[in-house]
């Protein structure tokens, strides 16, 4: 049996499709008795296709550095 | 007589006190928000490239635009007044540079005539007003809006994390890196950052929460 924080951890690595067969049958057996993670699990599902239709951007760090660097040479 | 002395001292203390006080609201009304350049591209970067993105769909202008903003801003600091805050008043240069973007790409003689054929499907015979009318019911225009302002959303509770969990769910979640290689990148073990990224889920859960779920 795993703890609410673990079913967590998995429920979050099954949102990136990163969890293995035992995580997600574990989950699965937590989530058949435990209303809590249940609820959390569909949230976070429903977050992440949230994530997935709002289209997100953003710059890499690479970017953002040069940016500073640009940016200081004006300053 | 030391004891008047310390009541003195007190009382000198109080005055100071009043005045630093009454200091700091006048610097409040004089000035309520004030330009940081320095922490601009950390704070803001992310934000006006989401809505730069928006409206130009392509990422390397987004990009350039963005920093000509800051550049603009920087430029044009003195003139800021402080009526808005920071990112609303970038947000305001952005636009300019936006538009300024569209006239750029425009200005081509050959591109200024516009021609416009009211129907896309040339094989329907005719012009059948009844071909044009818009369906009513139909939900494709909103969407796309809706999904910039979810955009602009998520943006805005991202910028409220901590910022090494920020960078951790913008790394794993929008760039999609693999989560060895944001490891290896941030010097972190694989569970440190599971859990970090369930902070920082949970917290943008909490943040969005009022409006979009």
């Amino acid at each position: 049996m795993i703890s609410c924080e673990k079913a967590a951890i998995i429920c979050n690595k099954t949102q990136y499709e990163e969890a293995s067969f035992m995580e997600k049958l574990k989950l699965r057996f937590h989530l058949l008795i435990c209303k809590t993670c249940s609820a959390f699990t569909k949230k976070n599902t429903e977050f992440t296709t949230l994530c997935e239709k709002a289209n997100l951007h953003s710059l890499s760090e690479h970017d953002k550095i040069k940016m500073k660097e640009q940016l200081q040479e004006k300053l | 007589m030391a004891a008047l002395k310390f009541t003195e001292q007190q009382e000198n203390f109080e005055v100071i006190k009043s005045n630093s006080v009454t200091f700091d609201t006048d610097s409040k009304k004089m000035a309520p928000h004030q330009l940081n350049p320095d922490a601009w591209i950390d704070l803001y970067a992310d934000y006006l490239f989401n809505f730069a993105v928006a409206r130009v769909s392509d990422a390397e202008i987004a990009k350039d635009l963005v920093q000509e903003t800051f550049f603009a801003g920087l430029k044009s600091a003195k003139n800021y007044k402080g009526d808005a805050a920071e990112r609303t008043w970038l947000i305001a240069i952005l636009k300019r540079k936006v538009i300024d973007h569209y006239r750029k790409i425009n200005s081509n003689k050959g591109k200024a005539e516009v021609r416009m054929s009211y129907s896309s499907s040339s094989d329907s015979e005719g012009d059948w007003l009844e071909e044009q009318v818009a369906d009513p019911f139909s939900q494709l225009e909103n969407s796309p809006i809706e999904n910039e302002e979810l955009g602009m959303a998520i943006q805005d509770c991202i910028s409220k994390l901590p910022k090494k969990q920020a960078l951790v769910f913008k790394m794993k979640t929008i760039q999609g890196i693999s989560t060895e290689d944001i490891c290896n990148e941030l010097g972190i073990n694989p569970s440190n950052l599971w859990v970090m990224i369930h902070r920082s889920r949970t917290a943008l859960m909490g943040c969005l929460n009022e409006n979009w779920f």
